[in-house]
């Protein structure tokens, strides 16, 4: 029994069942609000919601059983000395690798921590007061913290991945930020303002368990690798239909394996050609090779979310992902074959396999 | 005190309750004491910085109005989601 977290605008959706047939709704929560992103903490078996009400502001919410009753965390909320501004979305949560320590990253781009299990937030004032924040753009779905790499075994080493304003890394949990910009090409700005801009729309981005100095990411026009840890990034785009995306699944048994699911463009986010296909490269994206075996081969017009795509971290590797149009895939089988999990949800923004 | 009239999902994190007698001489002391009172309704109606949220109307004796709005005693205060909110449909 496979158990999803299916955040949705319209709530969130437990589904429970096996690849090959339609799962069960086990429950839906939040009904109504937006579930921008929901998972399990496996340390503790905690299960956590971002939820954004259109009426009452976002908050996480936490559960030991998800089909059950769901607590109000204390934030994550902006302190009194930064008056002007307050938490519009939590678009992550993310155990750490320290216990009882859990991060969230939020828009207006900030980073959260909670040191018990999530039940309260404190700000990271570190990142909140690099220099360059002043000169930071919004992307489309506003400044955006939305990835955050642990390191597997050293709590101190972090990556974050910020629409618009590219990587940041950590070697002290967070004490000191520097950046990862080199090689990172914003083809969405004139080329004479390209050098030394903070203007970087990163997508999405994660880390290769297996090999954890190797990190792949989304961007805003391109899919990148980096084999320093978030340094500097080489382009491995060539091969895909679009650079142009927002999910991405790296393979935790195998760091030469990733998955992205691009778009048509900026300017078109749908699946191109009407086809739904997902894309993996074996050799660390030297080269490509599209999937789509049961998945809609034609008049498919779907947009996949940045959080909308995860795995099961099985061999053969599970992988799971939802459209706006409601529909969620699902394969058994490191995205050989595919089979709907379920129709007709309400637009999905979020994935992620819970049991 | 002043009469807070509150509808769903509001009136559920207030143990059911749709009307709360509450003392205050603005709307934002008010509010402020139905988050100490009932404190699942913190951060619902006001943000982190004690602002009314965007897409919430507040009313006083039918006129509406914002934090520092003043409160007569016995006043009949309506906390109300807004028409332009929802978000993405």
């Amino acid at each position: 029994m496979t158990e999803l977290l299916v955040g949705t605008k319209k709530g969130l959706f437990v589904l429970r069942g096996e690849v090959g047939e339609p799962f069960e709704i086990a429950a839906r929560a939040f009904p109504g609000d937006v579930v921008e992103f929901a998972t399990r903490d496996p340390r503790t078996d905690r299960y956590f919601a971002s939820v954004t009400s259109g009426f009452f502001g976002p908050r996480v919410m936490y559960s030991d059983d998800p089909t059950g009753e769901w607590e109000q965390a204390k934030g994550p909320v902006f302190p009194e000395d930064i008056p002007d501004v307050a938490v519009e979305r939590i678009w992550i949560v993310k155990p750490s690798e320290s216990d009882g320590v859990v991060y969230a990253g939020v828009a207006p781009a900030a980073l959260f921590v909670s040191t018990d299990s999530g039940e309260t937030w404190e700000l990271n004032r570190s990142l909140w007061n690099v220099p360059t924040r002043a000169e930071w753009q919004p992307g489309f779905g506003g400044l955006a913290l939305h990835s955050i790499c642990t390191w597997p075994g050293d709590p101190g080493r972090l990556a974050i991945g910020i629409s618009a304003a590219g990587v940041w890394i950590s070697e002290d949990a967070g004490d000191t930020w520097r950046t990862g910009y080199t090689g990172l090409v914003p083809g969405y700005l004139p080329e004479d303002q390209r050098e030394g801009a903070h203007t970087l729309c990163v997508h999405n981005m994660h880390r290769a368990p297996r090999r954890p100095e190797r990190l792949f990411m989304q961007f805003h026009g391109s899919v990148y690798r980096s084999d320093d840890a978030g340094e500097t990034w080489n382009d491995i785009a060539e091969g895909l239909p679009s650079g142009f995306g927002f999910p991405l699944v790296v393979d935790p048994a195998d760091p030469d394996s990733a998955y992205v699911i691009p778009l048509t463009a900026d300017t078109d986010r749908v699946t191109p050609d009407g086809r739904m296909r997902v894309y993996q490269t074996r050799d660390a994206g030297a080269t490509w090779t599209s999937h789509g075996d049961g998945l809609p081969a034609s008049e498919s017009y779907l947009t996949i979310l940045r959080q909308a795509f995860d795995h099961d971290g099985g061999s053969p590797l599970g992988l799971y992902f939802g459209a706006t149009s409601g529909d969620v895939f699902g394969s058994a089988d490191a995205g050989g074959s595919w089979s709907t999990v379920h129709e007709r949800l309400a637009p999905v923004t979020s994935v992620r396999v819970s049991g | 005190m002043a009469v807070v009239t509150l509808r769903a999902p509001l009136k559920d994190r207030a143990d059911g309750r749709s009307e709360v007698d509450l003392p205050g001489d603005s709307i934002g002391a008010v509010l402020r004491e139905l988050e100490r009172v009932y404190p699942r309704l913190e951060g619902w109606v006001l943000d982190e910085h004690g602002r009314i949220r965007r897409h919430v109307n507040v009313f006083v004796d039918g006129e509406r109005g914002r934090e520092d709005t003043p409160v007569a005693p016995q006043a009949r205060i309506h906390v109300l989601a807004s028409i332009s909110g929802g978000g993405p449909s």
